[in-house]
């Protein structure tokens, strides 16, 4: 029936067409097609390299191990079991801790750092930019390692102390401790937050910080009335950009962590490698991601009651 | 000069940025309660100027009086002065009425106190009810009262304003033009308004100074700088004028003339001009001073010239003539109160004659 129908509609349209030049008139038409179409090389990525995975880690959470196999009938012990046995609760809470520091510490760093390019740099902006990121163009377990050299037993700091006489043994805290681990972060995803910070203080309009300067506040109730509020999407933005990822990083734990510096990470790793438990760590990291997930919504509403409360 | 006459003093005040000169030694005074506004061109120094008074950039020399007090050393949050801004510079994360509220933190008041104050700016500014709404809900016009309200809820000994109205369409501009002179009447304080736009300056100003690179060319009332302006730079800014060169011609003590360029021998009272025979001059007459007739009027002074173009524009008619003797045209503004001179009946090349009275003639400095 369609096959005899098309020719007769296209006879009574006029010449036929190419279908390919109708198909771009419908994108010159529709604009909501043509973002689709844009967005369509993400889009099949998003498919194939998040949700199909995602998918998968949600079924083998799902299973349970059995002997060096895998027992697939669905059920939900692992969850269960990350709920009950103690070390799994201790290293989520020492995860979010660690990386709930370490991100403080970035941000309340980085920002007057951004402060400054914003406000006091009038020229070469991006040559300060580029200069502050510098750090970050050597690999990620390069930095590690060289915090290794610096807080080590015979480190950089301990041996620099000792050669100067201010202490007479060396300071053990400093390796293999959550401290190391909270340094090491805060360095390793500084330009993760001087960027999203710089940007929102950027583009604040002057002219609205001269006038509360002229509507009577100083230099500290300004910058907690205005400039603070305002710049408020840059420090949200850079504390996702840094908790997040910190939360599951297992790399720097393992290498400055030691025994009480080990994070959630650690132990995902662990299932999936040695313990060869891949159901157990299907769980620990959808649950990671659920935590996450809620702490971040947490994060959220509170930043913005807050922010309601200052002005 | 009393006291309130000086409310505002600015002394041998000048302005460096680097080898930039924005403010060239400028002294004058401002008085309680007045409507003063600084004219000038973009770049004349008009802004920086009021930059200074609001204490947001120091004079590089010079000092500046808000009531007989020194300001050098008063930190722009703590002068008796407020400004609106060109930007109005309302908060955006604010609503109307935490943004008229912001500068009232520091005087710890009663909520409720507060909330009234904020509610009786509301009403001044005619925006009752608006006080929840969002700096972005809001229109130009409405951003500008708010920033006014801001500023004047904290009773400011002075209201410095920047180009408040350039952002406003044509229209809108006139009526906030209007509100701003009821407003100042009713809350009696001093204003200080820049603007490049001479009609606004003109409908508003108790007195203006007419800036030009960083200098004050004049400081007078509204009348007295379109009647008598000083110089020829005075004189262009504010509305149209004709200017003409001249001689002074002499005889004795009691007759003197000026000599002009296509007005011929004109006699003036010796009062009026002090120069020597034989000294340059440059005389003006705005284009509303002369008048026309198709046939030459009986006495006074008179030239005969021809018409070049004519511009119907309502209520009088704008004609350009040009005159034997002077190579620009003549600029001579008409009403059209009567048919028989509507401007656009009458042919390119006509015959008029000009006239004007020795009276409406204005002597500007040679510059």
């Amino acid at each position: 029936m369609a096959e005899t129908s098309l020719p007769k509609r296209r006879t009574a349209d006029g010449p036929p067409r190419a279908s390919g030049s109708r198909i771009l008139r419908l994108f010159h038409r529709s604009e909501s097609a043509r973002g689709y179409l844009m967005m369509a090389p993400t889009l099949t990525i998003m498919t194939f390299g998040i949700v199909v995975p995602f998918v998968i880690l949600i079924v083998i959470s799902l299973w349970t191990r059995h002997g060096f196999g895998f027992d697939t009938t669905l059920t939900l012990a692992n969850y269960v079991r990350s709920w009950n046995e103690p070390i799994y609760g201790t290293l989520l809470l020492r995860s979010f801790w660690i990386s709930g520091v370490a991100t403080a510490i970035t941000v309340l760093l980085c920002y007057p750092m951004a402060y400054y390019v914003a406000f006091h740099v009038h020229r070469n902006k991006m040559m300060w930019i580029i200069l502050m990121t510098l750090p970050f163009w050597t690999s990620y377990l390069l930095r590690v390692f060289a915090w290794k050299v610096i807080l080590g037993y015979e480190g950089v700091i301990n041996s620099g102390l000792m050669s100067a006489g201010l202490i007479e043994a060396p300071l053990s805290f400093l390796l293999y401790s959550p401290t190391a681990v909270i340094i090491t972060l805060a360095h390793a995803w500084a330009a993760f937050a001087i960027l999203p910070l710089y940007v929102s203080l950027e583009k604040i309009d002057r002219s609205l910080l001269e006038a509360a300067t002229d509507l009577g506040d100083g230099p500290m109730a300004r910058f907690f009335r205005v400039t603070l509020p305002l710049s408020m999407p840059g420090v949200i933005a850079a504390s996702f950009l840094i908790y997040i990822p910190t939360t599951g990083d297992y790399i720097t734990p393992a290498l400055l962590g030691g025994p009480d510096g080990a994070m959630i990470g650690n132990l995902i790793q662990l299932q999936f490698g040695a313990v060869n438990n891949w159901p157990m760590g299907a769980t620990l990291s959808i649950v990671l991601m659920l935590w996450i997930a809620a702490l971040a919504l947490v994060f959220l509403l509170v930043t913005r009651k807050v922010q309601g409360r200052i002005t | 000069m009393t006291p309130s006459d000086r409310f505002i003093s600015i002394r041998s005040v000048s302005k460096r940025f680097g080898a930039f000169t924005a403010i060239e030694d400028i002294s004058m005074d401002i008085g309680q309660g007045e409507f003063f506004s600084l004219l000038g061109a973009s770049g004349c120094g008009k802004t920086t100027l009021l930059r200074m008074l609001a204490g947001f950039e120091a004079p590089s020399k010079g000092e500046i009086f808000i009531d007989d007090q020194p300001m050098s050393d008063v930190p722009p949050h703590h002068r008796p002065v407020n400004m609106v801004f060109q930007s109005y510079a309302i908060f955006p994360h604010l609503n109307v009425r935490d943004n008229i509220a912001y500068g009232l933190r520091k005087q710890k008041l009663a909520s409720t106190r507060r909330a009234e104050m904020v509610e009786e700016m509301l009403d001044l500014i005619k925006l009752p009810g608006y006080g929840n709404r969002k700096a972005n809900e809001l229109s130009g016009g409405q951003r500008q009262r708010i920033a006014l309200a801001r500023a004047l809820i904290l009773r400011p000994k002075v209201l410095l304003l920047d180009e408040p109205l350039g952002a406003l369409d044509k229209q809108l501009r006139e009526q906030m033009q209007l509100e701003l002179r009821a407003l100042q009447r009713q809350v009696g304080i001093t204003f200080v308004f820049v603007t490049h736009d001479q009609e606004e300056a003109l409908t508003l100003s108790d007195r203006i100074a007419v800036m030009s690179g960083g200098k004050v060319l004049q400081v007078d009332t509204p009348a007295g700088l379109y009647e008598t302006p000083r110089t020829r730079a005075v004189a262009s800014f504010i509305g149209t004028m004709n200017f003409f060169r001249g001689t002074v011609r002499r005889n004795g003590s009691v007759m003197a003339a000026i000599e002009a360029e296509g007005l011929g021998t004109i006699p003036m009272a010796t009062a009026q001009l002090t120069k020597p025979d034989g000294a340059p001059v440059q005389i003006a007459l705005r284009p509303e001073k002369f008048s026309l007739s198709p046939k030459r009027p009986e006495g006074g002074l008179a030239v005969e010239g021809r018409l070049r173009t004519a511009a119907y524009m309502g209520e009088r008619s704008q004609y350009y003539l040009s005159i034997p003797g002077k190579a620009e045209p003549v600029a001579v503004s008409a009403p059209n109160s009567h048919r028989l001179m509507g401007g656009h009946d009458l042919p390119e090349g006509q015959a008029l004659w000009l006239s004007w009275s020795p009276e409406s003639i204005v002597m500007l400095d040679i510059d």
